[in-house]
């Protein structure tokens, strides 16, 4: 709080401990859902663990993805997550150019977050698709294999619990892919730990 | 001259369609034998008194004449392997006695059947607990009925129908007291009793061959004819639940709500112990998987080379 203008409250207290719950939660689900996908002998967590475990983080993820989902439209955090579709991509290009050249040959960046851009392109899209398309799909079909009388019993010939099984496995794959960008992005900053210092104290540095 | 030629054609052409659908059977109220071994009851003169009998015939010895049409053996008349003797009425009772032709007196060693492999059959079947609780009681025709049958393990398109075909082969004996009895010398035992262990029942029998359980299945032969004793069948679900994905899954969902039956506790719904594997059954997706990781790896690995260097 010493310098008001250079610091933003940007993470009030109801989003950091849905992030801080999201993110154990997440990581206990990937760490078991890579355990049990080798199999019940190879499993370096025991296989019978490895299941409670993702079970149970499962259904608390769930309940929480509920706080992020209806804390959003309650608090208006929802703005920050809206896409406007008029040139969006040239502004996704200009952001990962910025990621990929531009922050080494010293320019600014494009989007400097500000009290009404929380999120540059790059980040808001990658949110979006996995906090509104990729983690809705992981606890639809993770809770249809709790249940599994409830999958259709054939998909073209396929198992459909099988399929189910599979897309779940392949969705929860590109989550943990977008966890390892999300941690290495947050260290771009002015020091590695900046962002997650902020994340925690719900301050954050403008530069 | 042309209407001749089509003529000639059109009569060719019928003559040999009759050929070729024709076998012994084709008219059976006029065929030696089954005109009174297809019908229920038999009329024929007697002659000590001059008058016309009527009899009702053995239902054992009443043929399925469609069924004698559509089987292997459809081109042999009766007598090609029944006595000739059997042509006059009334038959000779000591022909009854006389032993019949085994099936391997026409296929065995005859390169013709080798793709069958009869010789190797034959010798599954020594090993099997039909011979070796039956002996010589137990013949080949014993499940095979030479008149009627069909290899619809080979012919037939529909799993349906080869599973159906071949576990009534079973249930002829096994589930009716007298044939059973006939070749055992016992009461058979009750199949639904002795399979009370097997969840679903019904839809396995229905859906799975009894020898896919009861035999030695090995790939070099098309069916194997080693039925092994009951103690030897095989009793782990997961022997045909873990190599088929579809299957593991339909056992996955009977585990899961089978766990979930016995306790209604929503503990159960965390804690039970099905599961099935997901993208790793999948070594496209394992290895699709495996690229996209370490590539992302990669490209952080460049970056942060690249943000020291210009630091």
């Amino acid at each position: 709080m010493s310098s008001e203008n250079s610091k933003l409250y940007f993470y009030p207290l109801w989003l950091r401990i849905w992030h801080g719950i999201n993110a154990l939660g997440i990581i206990l689900l990937i760490i078991t859902g890579i355990s049990m996908q080798w199999g019940v002998e190879s499993s370096f967590i025991e296989f019978q663990a490895a299941v409670k475990i993702h079970n149970i983080s499962g259904v608390v993820v769930t309940l929480n993805y509920l706080l992020f989902f209806i804390g959003n439209i309650v608090t208006k955090n929802i703005s920050f997550y809206l896409i406007k579709p008029k040139g969006f991509f040239k502004r996704l290009t200009k952001q990962a150019n910025y990621y990929m050249f531009g922050m080494f040959r010293g320019m600014k960046s494009p989007f400097p977050l500000s009290e009404k851009r929380k999120f540059n392109p790059l980040q808001k899209f990658a949110y979006v698709m996995v906090m509104y398309l990729f983690v809705p799909f992981v606890v639809i079909s993770g809770f249809a294999l709790l249940f599994p009388e409830i999958i259709i019993d054939e998909i073209y010939s396929l198992s459909g619990v099988l399929l189910t099984a599979v897309t779940h496995s392949v969705v929860g794959f590109l989550i943990s892919i977008f966890l390892v960008v999300h941690l290495y992005v947050a260290s771009i900053g002015k020091s590695p730990l900046e962002n997650f210092k902020s994340i925690i104290t719900g301050w954050h540095n403008i530069h | 001259m042309k209407k001749l030629q089509f003529l000639i054609f059109v009569l060719i052409l019928v003559l040999f369609v009759k050929v070729k659908a024709q076998t012994p059977y084709d008219d059976p109220k006029n065929h030696a034998c089954l005109k009174c071994h297809s019908t229920q009851i038999i009329s024929f003169q007697n002659e000590v008194t001059g008058t016309e009998m009527k009899r009702l015939m053995n239902p054992y010895y009443v043929m399925d004449t469609i069924a004698i049409r559509l089987g292997v053996h459809k081109s042999f008349d009766c007598t090609d392997c029944h006595s000739y003797d059997y042509t006059t009425y009334p038959h000779d009772g000591q022909l009854k006695l006389q032993p019949m032709s085994q099936c391997l007196d026409c296929h065995g060693g005859d390169p013709t059947y080798a793709q069958y492999q009869f010789e190797r059959i034959d010798e599954e079947f020594r090993k099997s607990i039909h011979h070796q609780k039956s002996g010589d009681l137990f013949t080949c025709a014993s499940c095979h009925t030479p008149h009627t049958y069909r290899p619809t393990a080979r012919n037939s398109n529909t799993v349906k129908e080869i599973v159906s075909y071949s576990n009534n082969i079973c249930l002829s004996c096994h589930n009716d007291m007298n044939r059973y009895e006939l070749i055992s010398g016992h009461e058979n035992p009750k199949i639904v009793q002795i399979h009370e262990w097997l969840p679903n029942q019904e839809l396995h029998f229905k859906n799975v061959r009894c020898i896919e359980c009861h035999t030695q299945i090995t790939d070099s032969l098309m069916v194997s004819h080693n039925i092994m004793s009951k103690d030897l069948a095989v009793r782990k679900c997961a022997e045909c639940h873990n190599s088929n994905s579809m299957l593991r899954a339909s056992l996955y969902k009977y585990a899961n709500l089978q766990a979930r039956s016995d306790s209604s506790s929503v503990k159960s719904i965390f804690f039970n112990e099905s599961y099935v594997i997901g993208a790793q059954q999948f070594p496209l997706l394992k290895k699709l998987s495996y690229i996209i990781f370490f590539m992302a790896l990669g490209a952080i690995a460049i970056h942060l080379i690249f943000r020291y260097i210009k630091k």
